[in-house]
Formats: structure tokens, C-alpha cells, sequence
């Protein structure tokens, strides 16, 4: 698992890579965790993330609703087919705004 | 600084950090850094933890309880640093092997927690499982922090539901069902569409507690086909909803997907109410496999002859013990986990009358559990639905101890309109009683109509069609000869036995499906139909389908479109339930009227108005209930007529004069072919002849009273001289 935060047009994105799951999800969070707290608003590029276990699923919501909570907003780019059906027969997908492109993420989280 | 000293261990056992656990919360619980094991048995003599890597086939490690953390029969230990996703856990207990005196100890078995919230082993449906596995159903841990938002439970007036009885997987396991996910709680989820269209707004869902759909499997030994434990009447787990049926099951996120279901049913405003099995488990009798609770505590959770055998008066070979103190805490427990973080809002217990035996299995005048179920301030929205027999005889329909809670499943309603719908003449009186909420069985304990769960069919017996299409059960397929199932079934197969081509015969069965809907939607009480009743799903006359994954008991999703007369029958009749409270009454009707409207609350007419004929030889019965009476007169709705002809020609009723400045329309007439028979809930047109109406052979007529409009007024001035009105009458029939 790999995490990558750059920026543009003054927006956070942070790229993950591999597994998300219960070994790694404590190291992903630690990493986006300052970030969320900095910038509040943030693109979660997720198009080389190749599984996301239940511990994955509560990461990904707990820095939704750190980001909420200082009226930021998280959006999703880049889901598999298999990751997006997970998070939606979940529950989870429905909190996120899902874009096609970080472009359009960044339109999409600063308006 | 970390304030918490308790997250630091205390023990070591073999690499393993641990500390002493709590007592409470009972089976394993995600505590910081590590996982809480909790775990009662009163005449074990010690316990030991086995943890797996998941689906591993050899423990990774057996960590006995130090005898320092037992905390009176219940052994708890922090084990730190698991991980959590892919571990999976079990009790070894040792203690007496003395059946006679109750115990069964093996410590070489490995032992599913009662308490487990998530079980492995059967993660995808079907899955031939490894035999040879000495551990086949697995305790894992879940997360307890599904985000709901602002959901809870619906709290909608029981006397207001529509319940639909759905099995999991046979809503959508048919190809023919489009879902991604089929035979799944994902895929009731894509359903949700179709649900909110037939109207109904509480969903009861056939067992979703962990079961072994493999326990007792296999082959019919005429067609080779793999014979399941498929309704799943027989828990491995109360506290862990069933894997298999999760689209994520493999994924081990079973527990979200359902909540997530329940999330979306209720913001769809459909309720959840599930059916559990708490009479016995699966673990059977002598001969039965050691799970869970047999090796944990034999004597405290299963009801045991003085020789130390399983009382059956479940007819599945063992008794949960369920007045013993633990098992009713556990019983407890487990209700309020399931209201609590499932925001379930609602359950149907298969077989109470079990819940209402002492440990001797002795029927006890005040039960605890049913007392402590009423009473619990978790449950006190809930609604409790009792399944108020047993197979061990005990029968208390009407009896079944209530404490101002508790309402049944009406085995009479069912009985009384199967008998009146097929032309059985000396129903009226009952039919009375069943059409008010049965006030016959529920008056005398202070109940009200919402005590009778009224249904004409379920999961146990024909489906609506087949009640039509068949004289006798046809049970073949269940490989035991046709002995099985119930052959007291009230049907009539309208001339031909099973499927046919004939245009009369086909023509007679739908009509009867719709007379049966019609009176469960017009009746006092709370209606419950059946999974594809709506478009007329057959099983082929096989009246007992537990075993069957496939056609027998899926939805057909293509008789939505091939019967869309019938379902439009269905969908209207339950709109028309859900627009007129005087149908949804609270209390019964106190035949009198309290509200000054001038006419009772209702009334009772036949071929005559107000004159009811109650011979034995009748079988046609008519009743009006007062728009002003609805609810006790607290909200005006439209007088509604009802007229029902179980004879098999047609009758003239005269109908009772509709309210002052009001004339009859017709909402139903069953006799009527698609799409006159019905129309939308408001749209009905008024009638010609406002003072008979012609009843055709075997149907169900339903009139509203309504304000004349102004081209009826025109009409019915026209209409006002006494001759002319008389002249209509013998001119104008309908129907």
C-alpha cells in the first residue's frame, strides 16, 4: 500500500495504491489524516487501489467525516467496477462524491 | 498522553499479549488494541480459546483462560495485536460427558460462540463445504459502527402495515429477477423499486440468522437434485445474519450489506420485521452435530428428558431451553442487538408457544421470557408477532400470553376464509368474526384487531395459485413419498388438479385470487401476503418447499408481466387498504353508533340489505363500515360497502342507502375481467343503480360512498321518482 499526496489548482489529492485492509489501513489513515486536517477538502484517487477490506471501508468513511466535520468535502476518482459495486452494496459508496476524472473531482469539490 | 492503562497487557501466553477481559458484552468484541473473548458455561471445568487464520484448517494458536480470569461461570480474556479481519475464533470445553445428569462435554470439539456476530464457513451460498473441516462454523468480529444517519426504526402503527413474507434468496435468485446480485440482500436492495410499487410497507423476512443451508442436505433419490436446509427454520447463530446471503459474503461484509438493506427499505418507508427461530437449533438431538451450544452448556440451553435426552417439541429433534435464565438473557440479548444495531422493527417468532414452556417443558401461566420481551424498554417500539403453536401440541391461538404487546398469526383467519372463499356453506358466523379483527379470540384478553396477523397463505403451505390449483399436496420432489407437509389445506383446484390450459378453469382460479385479496385487505387486523402471490407463483402443488433452491420456491420475475391483471389487482386493493383508515380500525367495531352519523360503525346485509343471512346454508355476506366511525370517529373517511358471494351463481344484493348527498361506486368487482375489475384508489365510477347491485358467482364486490358529482347529481335527480328508480333496478344489472 502506497499513499501519494500532491496538489493542484490548490487542491489535495492523494493517490492510494494496493490493498487497503486491516495491516494497512492504520498506516493509510496516519498518512491522510494531516492532510484532511490541513486542506479539509481533498480528490481520493483510488485507480490503483486493488482491494478495500471492511477496515478499508470504515478509513475511507472516517476521513469523509473528518472532512465534513471541518465543512470540507471528499471526492472519489478512479473506482474499480468490483470496489465501486462494494462500496455501494455497503453502504458507503452514497456518502462520497464519485467523478470520472480528478479534473472534474477538482471542479467538483471546489464549488 | 494515553490515559487508558487497560490497553496494555498483563499476560503473555506463547508470544500471544493478553489481559483480563470483561464479562460483558458476551462473544468477541473489537476493544483498543485487541479483541475482548467473553464466554459463559456454568458446569464446564475449563475453556480454552482456539484462534484460526481465516478458513485455515489447523488452529494457529490455543490460549487457555487462566483460572485468575473467570469471573463466575463466565471466562473473558483480552487476547492484543490480532488481526482482526482475518482471524477467526472458537471455545474448546472441558467438563463431564454424564447425559444423564444433563452434560455433554467434548474437548475435542471446537465450538462456535453463541455470541459470535459474524460466522465463516458458509460464506457463499451453495458452496459444497469440506467435510472434514473440525470447525465449520467460525466466530469473526465486526466493526459496530455502520454510519445510519438519521435512520431508525419506522414505528408505523401496526393496524397500518402491508406485510409481504419474502425469503432472501427466492426473491431474486431467478435469472429472470435482472439483479446484479442474485438470491442476495443486495438483491432485494435493487428490487426495492417493485416493492414500493405493489404498496406493501414492511417486509418479513424468513430466517436470516446464520443457518448450515448444508445441515441434512441431499440428493432426491429419483432426480439426483441437491436437497437443502433451504427456508433455514434451524439457527447455527442468533447474533450473525446469514453469509451466504450477502453479495459480500466473501468479502466478510455481510453485516454491512444487511443494515445497509434496512437503511434503504426504510427510507423507501418499508418496516423490516424478522422471523426467528428461537424453539431449537441445529444441532438436533443425541444424533446431531456438536456446534456450539450442546458442548458449551447442554444442560443450561436445551430442554433435556430426566433420562437426559432432547425434548422435541419443536419437531427438529432438540428444545431451546428458553425459561431458563441464560437462554431467555441470550434470547434477550440478541432481540435488542438485532433492534438496537440493525434497527430491526420487528419480529415473528416460529413456533412461541416453545417461549411460553418451563424447562420441563411444562406450559407456564406467566412465562418470564414473553413477560421480559413485552416489557424491555429496548423492544418497547418493536412489534412482536407470535407464531402461537408448537409441534409439541401446545396451541394458543388467542391465548398466547400478550401483555398488551404481542399479536399472532391467525391460523383461523387463514382456515375460515380458505373454507368460505372455495364455497364451503356454514362459514358466516366465523367470517364475521374474521372479517372484524376476530374479536371472537382477542376480546376476552382486552386485545384489540391488530392482535390478528390475518393471512390467507405463507411460507408454510400452498402459495395463493396453487390453493386454487390443487386438491391435494404434491410433495414428491421433498424425496419422502408425499408424507410430508399438511393435508389439511382448505384448497380447491376449481375442476382441474395443476396447470392447465383452460381458458374457465384459469379464468375461475384468478378470480379467486383476487376475492382472496380483496377480503384480506378489507378485513380488520393486520394483512401479511405472500412472496409472488401478486402474480399467482406456483410450486406446483408442493405444499412444504424447506428444501428446495430452485424453481419450486423462486420468483418468477416473467409472471409479473404475463399476470399484470392480477398484480394490478393487488397493488390497487392495497392502495385502496392504505387510503381508507375506516379499513385500519384500532379498536373493534362496537355495532353501534357513537358518532351520530345515524348508522352503526358496521353493519351487516346480505342479498337483503340489513339482513344478513347467518344460516348454514349461506354463503354470501355483505358489510358497510361508517366513514364517520373510522378510527372511532376521530378522522372521516368514505363509507365503504363490501359484498362478498361465495355462491356459485350471481346474485342481486340490494344495497343499504349510501350517506345523505352520497352514491355508491365501485371500486372492485372480481367478476369483472382486467382492467374493469379494479381501478385506482379514488378514480371509482359511480354506479347506475343505487339500489342493487348484481353479485357474479364466486366474487367480491367493493363499493365507496362518495359525494355526487355534478353530472351524478344531474343523474340522480333524474333518477328520483320512484318508478323510475324501480324500472332501472329491473332493467340495469351489473356485473
Amino acid at each position: 500500500m502506497k499513499v501519494t499526496t500532491t496538489e493542484q489548482k490548490g487542491v489535495a489529492i492523494v493517490s492510494i495504491e494496493g490493498e487497503i485492509d486491516s495491516k494497512t489501513a492504520p498506516e493509510a489513515q496516519d498518512e491522510l489524516l494531516p492532510v484532511v486536517d490541513k486542506h479539509h477538502t481533498l480528490v481520493m484517487d483510488l485507480s490503483g487501489l486493488t482491494f478495500l477490506s471492511s477496515a478499508g471501508l470504515r478509513m475511507m468513511l472516517l476521513i469523509y467525516r473528518r472532512a465534513t466535520a471541518s465543512d470540507g468535502k471528499v471526492a472519489l476518482v478512479g473506482l474499480s467496477e468490483a470496489i465501486r459495486d462494494t462500496m455501494s452494496v455497503t453502504g458507503f459508496l452514497g456518502f462520497f462524491v464519485v467523478c470520472d476524472t480528478v479534473d472534474e473531482a477538482i471542479q467538483v469539490v471546489q464549488s | 498522553m494515553d490515559a487508558r492503562i487497560d490497553v496494555y497487557p498483563t499476560h503473555e501466553y506463547k508470544g500471544f499479549k493478553l489481559r483480563p477481559g470483561k464479562p460483558f458484552p458476551f462473544g468477541g468484541t473489537l476493544v483498543p488494541g485487541g479483541v475482548n473473548f467473553s464466554v459463559f458455561s456454568r458446569h464446564a471445568s475449563s475453556c480454552t480459546l482456539v484462534l484460526f487464520e481465516k478458513r485455515a484448517s489447523t488452529p494457529m494458536v490455543e490460549i487457555p483462560f487462566p483460572d485468575s480470569f473467570r469471573v463466575g461461570n463466565v471466562y473473558c480474556m483480552v487476547v492484543f495485536g490480532l488481526d482482526y479481519e482475518n482471524i477467526e475464533y472458537g471455545f474448546r470445553m472441558d467438563g463431564p460427558f454424564d447425559p444423564a445428569a444433563g452434560h455433554r462435554f467434548d474437548k475435542n470439539k471446537i465450538l462456535l460462540d453463541p455470541y459470535a456476530r459474524a460466522i465463516g464457513g458458509r460464506d457463499v451460498w451453495g458452496k459444497e463445504p469440506d467435510w472434514s473441516d473440525p470447525f465449520p462454523h467460525r466466530g469473526r468480529f465486526v466493526f459496530e459502527d455502520f454510519d445510519w444517519e438519521d435512520d431508525r426504526a419506522l414505528e408505523t402503527p401496526i393496524e397500518d402495515l402491508v406485510i409481504y413474507e419474502m425469503h432472501v434468496r427466492s426473491f431474486s435468485a431467478d435469472p429472470s429477477s435482472g439483479v446484479n446480485h442474485p438470491g442476495t440482500y443486495a438483491g432485494i436492495m435493487e428490487k426495492i423499486p417493485y416493492l414500493r410499487d405493489l404498496g406493501v410497507n414492511c417486509v418479513e423476512l424468513m430466517p436470516v440468522y446464520e443457518f448450515d443451508e448444508f445441515e441434512n442436505s441431499r440428493r432426491n433419490p429419483t432426480t439426483g437434485e441437491m436437497l437443502y436446509n433451504y427456508w433455514g427454520y434451524s439457527t447455527v447463530g442468533f447474533f450473525a445474519p446469514k453469509t451466504g446471503y450477502a453479495a459480500t459474503g466473501a468479502l466478510g461484509m455481510q453485516v454491512d450489506e444487511f443494515k445497509n438493506l434496512v437503511k434503504q427499505l426504510h427510507k423507501n418507508g418499508i418496516e423490516v420485521l424478522l422471523d426467528v427461530v428461537f424453539n431449537h437449533t441445529a444441532e438436533g438431538n443425541e444424533n446431531g452435530p456438536t456446534i456450539s451450544f450442546r458442548g458449551i452448556d447442554n444442560g443450561t440451553y436445551y430442554m433435556l428428558t430426566p433420562e437426559g435426552y432432547y425434548f422435541n417439541f419443536s419437531g427438529c429433534g432438540n428444545t431451546l431451553n428458553c425459561n431458563n435464565p441464560i437462554v431467555r438473557s441470550m434470547v434477550l440479548d440478541c432481540l435488542r442487538y438485532w433492534a438496537s444495531e440493525y434497527h430491526i422493527d420487528g419480529f415473528r417468532f416460529d413456533l412461541a408457544a416453545i417461549l411460553g414452556r418451563d424447562p420441563w417443558g411444562v406450559p407456564l401461566p406467566n412465562p418470564p421470557l414473553l413477560e421480559t420481551l413485552a416489557y424491555d424498554p429496548i423492544l418497547g417500539k418493536c412489534k412482536l408477532i407470535a407464531e402461537a403453536w408448537d409441534a409439541g401440541g401446545l396451541y394458543l391461538l388467542g391465548e398466547f400470553p400478550a401483555y398488551g404487546r404481542w399479536a399472532e398469526w391467525n391460523g383461523k383467519y387463514r382456515d375460515d376464509i380458505r373454507r368460505f372463499l372455495k364455497g364451503d356453506a356454514g362459514m358466516i358466523g366465523d367470517m364475521g368474526q374474521r372479517l372484524q379483527g376476530s374479536p371472537d379470540l382477542y376480546t376476552k384478553s382486552g386485545r384489540r384487531p391488530s392482535a390478528s396477523v390475518n393471512f390467507i397463505t405463507c411460507h408454510d403451505g400452498f402459495t395463493l395459485y396453487d390453493l386454487f390449483s390443487y386438491n391435494d399436496k404434491h410433495n414428491e420432489a421433498n424425496g419422502e413419498e408425499n408424507r410430508d407437509g399438511s393435508n389439511d389445506n382448505h384448497s380447491w383446484n376449481c375442476g382441474y388438479e395443476g396447470g392447465t390450459d383452460d381458458a374457465g378453469v384459469t379464468g375461475l382460479r384468478h378470480q379467486l385470487m383476487r376475492n382472496a385479496v380483496a377480503v384480506l385487505m378489507t378485513s380488520f387486523g393486520v394483512p401479511m401476503l405472500l412472496m409472488g402471490d401478486e402474480v399467482g407463483r406456483t410450486q406446483g402443488g408442493n405444499n412444504n418447499t424447506y428444501c428446495h433452491d430452485n424453481e419450486l420456491n423462486w420468483f418468477d420475475w416473467r409472471l409479473v408481466k404475463k399476470n399484470a391483471g392480477l398484480y394490478r389487482f393487488f397493488k390497487n386493493m392495497i392502495a385502496f387498504r392504505r387510503a381508507h383508515p375506516v379499513l385500519r380500525a384500532r379498536d373493534y367495531p362496537r355495532n353501534a353508533d357513537y358518532v351520530g352519523s345515524g348508522i352503526s360503525d358496521v353493519t351487516w346485509h346480505g342479498t337483503r340489505a340489513w339482513e344478513a343471512d347467518w344460516s348454514s346454508t349461506s354463503r354470501t355476506l355483505a358489510f358497510m363500515l361508517c366513514g364517520k366511525h373510522a378510527r372511532g370517529g376521530t378522522v372521516e373517511d368514505n363509507t365503504i360497502y363490501v359484498a362478498l358471494n361465495a355462491y356459485w351463481d350471481g346474485l342481486p344484493f340490494e344495497l343499504p342507502a349510501p350517506p345523505a348527498g352520497q352514491r355508491w361506486h365501485v371500486f372492485a368487482n372480481t367478476a369483472l375481467p382486467a382492467p374493469q375489475d379494479i381501478c385506482e384508489p379514488g378514480r371509482e365510477a359511480a354506479l347506475e343503480n343505487q339500489r342493487e347491485y348484481l353479485v357474479g358467482g364466486r366474487s367480491v364486490v367493493v363499493l365507496v360512498a362518495k359525494d355526487a358529482g355534478p353530472r351524478d347529481r344531474s343523474r340522480a335527480s333524474r333518477t328520483s321518482g320512484k318508478k323510475v328508480r324501480k324500472k332501472t333496478r329491473k332493467t340495469k344489472r351489473e356485473g
